[in-house]
């Protein structure tokens, strides 16, 4: 449950995460990979290694949907609509996944806003990213 | 459980030995020696309060958790953060025989503090944030890795002799 206190917090963090999309993101992936090996089966069709584009860009495209999505948290399913259908149908990660990745981009945000990234920030930025995910795998059956 | 605690649970068989490459222990030693235990301690499970609030049923004897505020400047808080860092340093001192070095401590966790063993994986995780918080970039992936593969195995260890 997230407070309105907390949804502004969470805006106001990815906001100022947004030029730094690519960083963050492509940061928060390469950790995945190397701690969850399993993680790595979803993009054999990519190069992930560290500074590939295609690690950059798909980096960037997840941040800036997490930006998206706290702009009004209230209305998650509106917005991720079309993400829901492509993870549903196209893309099918298992679920178990989102998880793996918050928790990498939870450690991603505390390397990068350090003594920011409070323990208040950090309660609820989880709780943004489990209410993200969820939301996520609404679709998927 | 909250869905975004990760700390691998690691399924160790009695006599089968968690195996470390040299960049791991390296990794290990190495973390353990940069970071203050009573500043990393504290922060760790001042978050853990925070982040999952129904992990203060265990400390109904600390008085004032009613906010982070209060719970981040708590002295109980401190001291038991303290002591569990501590408590880690034994593991870390010990890498090729956690499950033993714990045995008694997860008798105590299980029969006299009645903790869920799923506890340990959410504090992990927060010292693993905070430590990140520390150590910055040089908190790679790998080292990421090498660090919670270390806490699996020590969360594994404590949950052991529950039963």
């Amino acid at each position: 449950m997230l407070s309105n206190k907390e949804k502004m917090l969470i805006a106001e963090i990815w906001e100022r995460l947004i030029p730094v999309a690519e960083e963050i993101g492509a940061d928060a992936l390469l950790r995945m990979f190397a701690c969850f090996p399993g993680s790595k089966t979803y993009f054999s069709h990519l190069d992930i290694s560290r500074g590939s584009p295609h690690l950059l860009s798909h980096g960037k495209k997840i941040v800036l949907a997490l930006a998206e999505g706290s702009k009004d948290i209230s209305q998650l399913t509106v917005t991720l609509t079309p993400l829901q259908i492509m993870h549903a149908y196209q893309l099918r990660i298992d679920p178990t996944n989102f998880k793996l990745l918050s928790h990498c981009m939870l450690v991603a945000l505390s390397c990068h806003m350090r003594d920011d990234f409070t323990a208040v920030a950090h309660a609820a930025m989880d709780k943004y990213l489990s209410a993200f995910a969820a939301v996520l795998a609404e679709k998927y059956r | 459980m909250p869905e975004n605690s990760v700390s691998a649970d690691l399924q160790t068989e009695s006599d089968k030995m968690v195996e470390w490459t040299d960049f791991e222990r390296n990794t290990i030693q190495d973390i353990f020696s940069r970071i203050e235990y009573d500043v990393v301690g504290p922060a760790a499970l001042a978050r853990c309060l925070v982040v999952y609030p129904w992990t203060q049923r265990y400390f109904g004897g600390f008085g004032n958790l009613y906010n982070a505020a209060a719970i981040k400047g708590n002295p109980m808080v401190s001291k038991h953060g303290t002591t569990i860092l501590n408590g880690l340093e034994r593991a870390v001192k010990n890498m090729d025989d956690i499950t033993n070095t714990y045995a008694e401590l997860s008798v105590l966790h299980s029969e006299k503090l009645h903790v869920d063993p799923d506890n340990f994986k959410l504090l992990a995780d927060c010292l693993t944030i905070v430590v990140a918080a520390q150590l910055g970039n040089e908190f790679t992936g790998e080292v990421q890795a090498a660090f919670q593969k270390f806490l699996a195995v020590v969360v594994s260890a404590l949950g052991r002799q529950y039963r």
